[in-house]
């Protein structure tokens, strides 16, 4: 159960980016997010794991708060929280399966990390959902040696070797072409009800969004402008969301700015 | 009946030049005069011992007969030498890439925070604005002679150099991957291992190579004030007028020299 | 969570392949084998290591303070500095340009002059300039005249490498027009390649400059002119307080240089 209540993100001192945003996300449901670029999207969801530092409101996780947690118990509640990014974010030149492995990284001691030393359990997780999205035999392969699709794969799996509670996805698919994007899509879709794992995604793509996801979340200016079924979600949601926006599919992301107190954090 | 124009018919007033590579007239006459006069001032106050460069040309030949054919009789000084040379290469620059990996990360504005950086970058700096022979000094005048101080000048520049490029391949990461691992609940050396280290990897052993490298051949230098190694011999040997010798050492630095470019270059061209 | 774990539990994971590990054995192993080697063999007394901070701190103790009474000798050794450096880097390009011409392979005449072009770079290069010192202050005794030859036959290598791989890789085609013009070889030269290495020789030779700066402070101590006489003098007389000042000074001149070659970059580029 995610609930977040009238969250406000302003970067500097520029109009806010998100304007008081309220939204309850429970049980295995699959949400898409939509919106035009700038809409706060990507803004939402880096404040969830905290990766953007919300300016106030309330995000509780499973009746835990998130907002002003520090240190440790940030860490500790970011290892609840997967995420999946638009860029997959795979550490390039380490193998697939130390990738996969990272996702534990909120788990382990430093000198495992640092020597790979992961217990078994956790290679035996990675091994099952390797093999469960497809990808085991590539385990010894260098991240970088492989396609759009199987590195997003690389990515969930990831994000599941944490156990999350939550999964995030940072469209996921905007940087795949159609087929893919489609496969990873379903993928989501599947490995939220075989692990009724709730999961919030933001997309461009509004036929996947209908097709794959069980509620729309619309987006304008920071404020939440439609909310409801994929049937619900017509014409008019879709003028009232792009409406006087040319060419929605560009996104150049939103501002991501890397601080040093951030990368502390 | 239409007038044509030829290269010579000038009154019809079509003239084209080149125009000046610099356009203000004042500023580019200007920067001729001030070339000229810096010139003058230069040599005119710039001590020439005429008397002296004269008997330049005469000596030049006897160093030159005296140095062929280069001598290689002493090869145990010259063994002595090298091995003392590579020895203060190879330790100063483990030292140095060692002590220059946590300096680089401090250096790096966007993993380190401000006073952090700060520090980082002044001991980046103090190490770099010195020519390594002037260390090399220092250390001789503090430590005594020896490869001891040698190391302790070639640890330095190591991190000077190393270090600084470090930290600019540390500030241009893909920050995605730190991001990731940030998301994951990865504290800040998990961090730092995952998701920094990796993708700064080969450019930290190619800047090693290159250092070991450019390590070789400032240690033949640093000899020449007294921090051991192949320089002092080549020192003692132009002091004792041993010309021969003298080019036999120098035939020898350029070969070993020639060698470890060759060497390093391989190696970073393997660590892709 | 998915339930067919038990089946994979016997999975086994390694970092690296069996060829991989062993490779990497190998190299830490000699790499190890080399630093015994080299820690054991070294000729160095380790208790003066262990004292070695002392000693530093000590040195460090007797700088202080600066003292600035010979500030007037520093100011004009600092000038000679800046000097030999300005002088041998202009003297160098008269030398380094031909060198390179011959040393690029799309302009060089011949396989001997390509030949000759790449030696004179590869013996310029390998000689650091304050062994190039030691010879000419051996030659013509010493002063600025062997500094400035010192710094010269240092940096035809380096000019003339940077300006080499400059002409190699120019743009064929306007050559090709130029000869299709019918120009000869000079005009080519002047036309086809000259405009476009221009903005790499000006960054090239105020790097140099940069360079040649920070190398003037140490000919000096081979007695071939500059600040680094005063420096040797003030270290054999114990004088550390003027060393203390002269260091100041040098850091000043470098930085100053640092600051005027990034001006004169923004200025040209």
């Amino acid at each position: 159960m995610l609930e977040i209540t009238n969250l406000v993100k302003r970067y500097g001192r520029n109009d806010p980016v998100l304007k008081g945003l309220n939204l309850s996300v429970d049980g295995s449901s699959v949400v898409s997010i939509v919106g035009a670029s700038g809409a706060g999207k990507s803004t939402m969801l880096r404040c969830i794991n905290r990766l953007v530092e919300p300016t106030s409101g309330s995000i509780k996780l499973n009746g835990h708060e998130l907002v002003n947690l520090r240190g440790s118990e940030l860490r500790h509640s970011r290892r609840r929280i997967g995420m999946v990014f638009q860029g997959f974010n795979l550490i390039d030149r380490l193998t697939v399966m130390e990738n996969v492995l990272s996702g534990r990284l909120g788990y382990v001691s430093f000198f495992q990390a640092l020597t790979r030393r992961f217990p078994q359990t956790d290679i035996d997780r990675a091994f099952n959902l390797m093999e469960r999205v497809g990808i085991a035999h590539y385990a010894n392969k260098r991240a970088d040696q492989l396609s759009g699709g199987e590195r997003q794969r690389v990515a969930v799996v990831r994000a599941l070797m944490q156990e999350p509670e939550i999964l995030l996805a940072d469209e996921p698919t905007a940087s795949l072409d159609p087929k893919t994007s489609q496969q990873i899509m379903s993928l989501l879709q599947t490995l939220a009800s075989e692990m009724s794992l709730p999961v919030l995604i933001n997309i461009h793509n509004v036929t996947q969004a209908r097709m794959y996801t069980d509620r729309i979340v619309g987006m304008r200016h920071g404020q939440m402008i439609f909310d409801g079924a994929p049937k619900d979600f017509n014409q008019d949601a879709l003028d009232a969301i792009y409406g006087g926006i040319e060419s929605p599919e560009e996104d150049g992301g939103e501002p991501q700015h890397q601080t040093a107190q951030e990368a502390l954090a | 009946m239409t007038p044509v124009r030829t290269a010579t018919d000038a009154s019809s007033g079509r003239v084209w030049k080149k125009p000046p590579f610099i356009a203000n007239p004042w500023v580019r006459y200007g920067l001729v005069a001030i070339t000229l006069v810096y010139l003058y001032w230069a040599f005119s106050t710039l001590p020439f011992n005429w008397e002296r460069i004269a008997e330049g040309l005469p000596r030049a030949l006897r160093i030159f007969g005296g140095a062929f054919p280069p001598s290689f009789e002493r090869a145990g000084l010259l063994w002595t030498g090298f091995k003392e040379s590579f020895q203060i290469a190879f330790l100063s620059t483990l030292l140095g890439v060692f002590l220059s990996v946590p300096i680089a990360v401090m250096a790096a504005r966007n993993v380190a925070p401000l006073p952090v950086y700060l520090l980082g970058r002044t001991i980046i700096i103090v190490s770099r604005s010195f020519h390594p022979v002037i260390v090399a000094i220092l250390f001789v005048a503090a430590v005594g002679f020896g490869p001891l101080a040698g190391i302790l000048t070639l640890t330095l520049y190591s991190i000077g150099f190393v270090a600084k490029l470090l930290a600019e391949e540390i500030e241009e990461i893909d920050w995605g991957q730190v991001e990731a691992m940030r998301s994951v609940g990865a504290g800040y050396l998990k961090m730092l291992v995952y998701g920094v280290f990796p993708q700064i990897m080969p450019r930290q052993i190619g800047l090693s190579m290159y250092q070991l490298d450019s390590n070789l051949r400032a240690s033949a230098v640093v000899g020449i004030v007294g921090a051991g190694g192949i320089g002092g011999t080549l020192m003692n040997a132009f002091g004792r007028y041993d010309y021969d010798f003298a080019l036999a050492i120098l035939l020898m630095i350029i070969g070993i020299i020639l060698v470890s470019e060759g060497i390093s270059g391989w190696v970073r061209k393997k660590v892709w | 969570m998915v339930d067919h774990a038990e089946k994979l539990s016997d999975h086994v994971w390694s970092r690296y392949d069996r060829k991989e590990q062993w490779t990497r054995y190998g190299v830490y192993l000699v790499t190890l084998i080399a630093i015994v080697w080299a820690v054991r063999d070294i000729d160095i007394f380790w208790p003066w290591v262990w004292d070695a901070p002392n000693q530093i701190q000590n040195l460090g103790a007797r700088m202080w303070p600066p003292r600035f009474d010979t500030w007037n000798a520093i100011f004009h050794a600092m000038l000679e500095t800046v000097h030999i450096a300005t002088l041998s880097t202009l003297l160098t390009i008269f030398i380094a340009l031909p060198v390179s011409y011959i040393a690029a392979q799309n302009t060089t005449p011949n396989k001997a002059t390509l030949w000759l072009g790449r030696f004179i770079l590869v013996s310029s290069r390998s000689v650091n300039t304050i062994i190039w010192a030691l010879l000419f202050v051996a030659i013509f005794g010493p002063g600025v005249l062997a500094g400035i030859l010192a710094v010269m036959f240092r940096s035809v290598g380096f000019i003339g490498k940077l300006m080499g791989e400059a002409i190699e890789e120019i743009d064929r085609r306007p050559v090709e027009a130029m000869e299709a013009t019918g120009a000869s070889k000079m005009k080519i030269v002047l036309y086809a390649i000259v405009p476009q290495v221009m903005p790499a020789f000006f960054a090239i030779i105020i790097l140099r400059w940069d360079i040649n700066i920070r190398e003037s402070t140490v000919l000096g101590l081979v007695g071939a002119g500059g600040i680094g006489v005063l420096l040797q003098g003030s270290i054999d007389l114990f004088a550390w307080q003027s060393v203390a000042t002269i260091l100041l000074a040098i850091v000043a001149l470098v930085i100053l240089g640092e600051a005027v070659t990034s001006a004169l970059r923004k200025k040209v580029i």
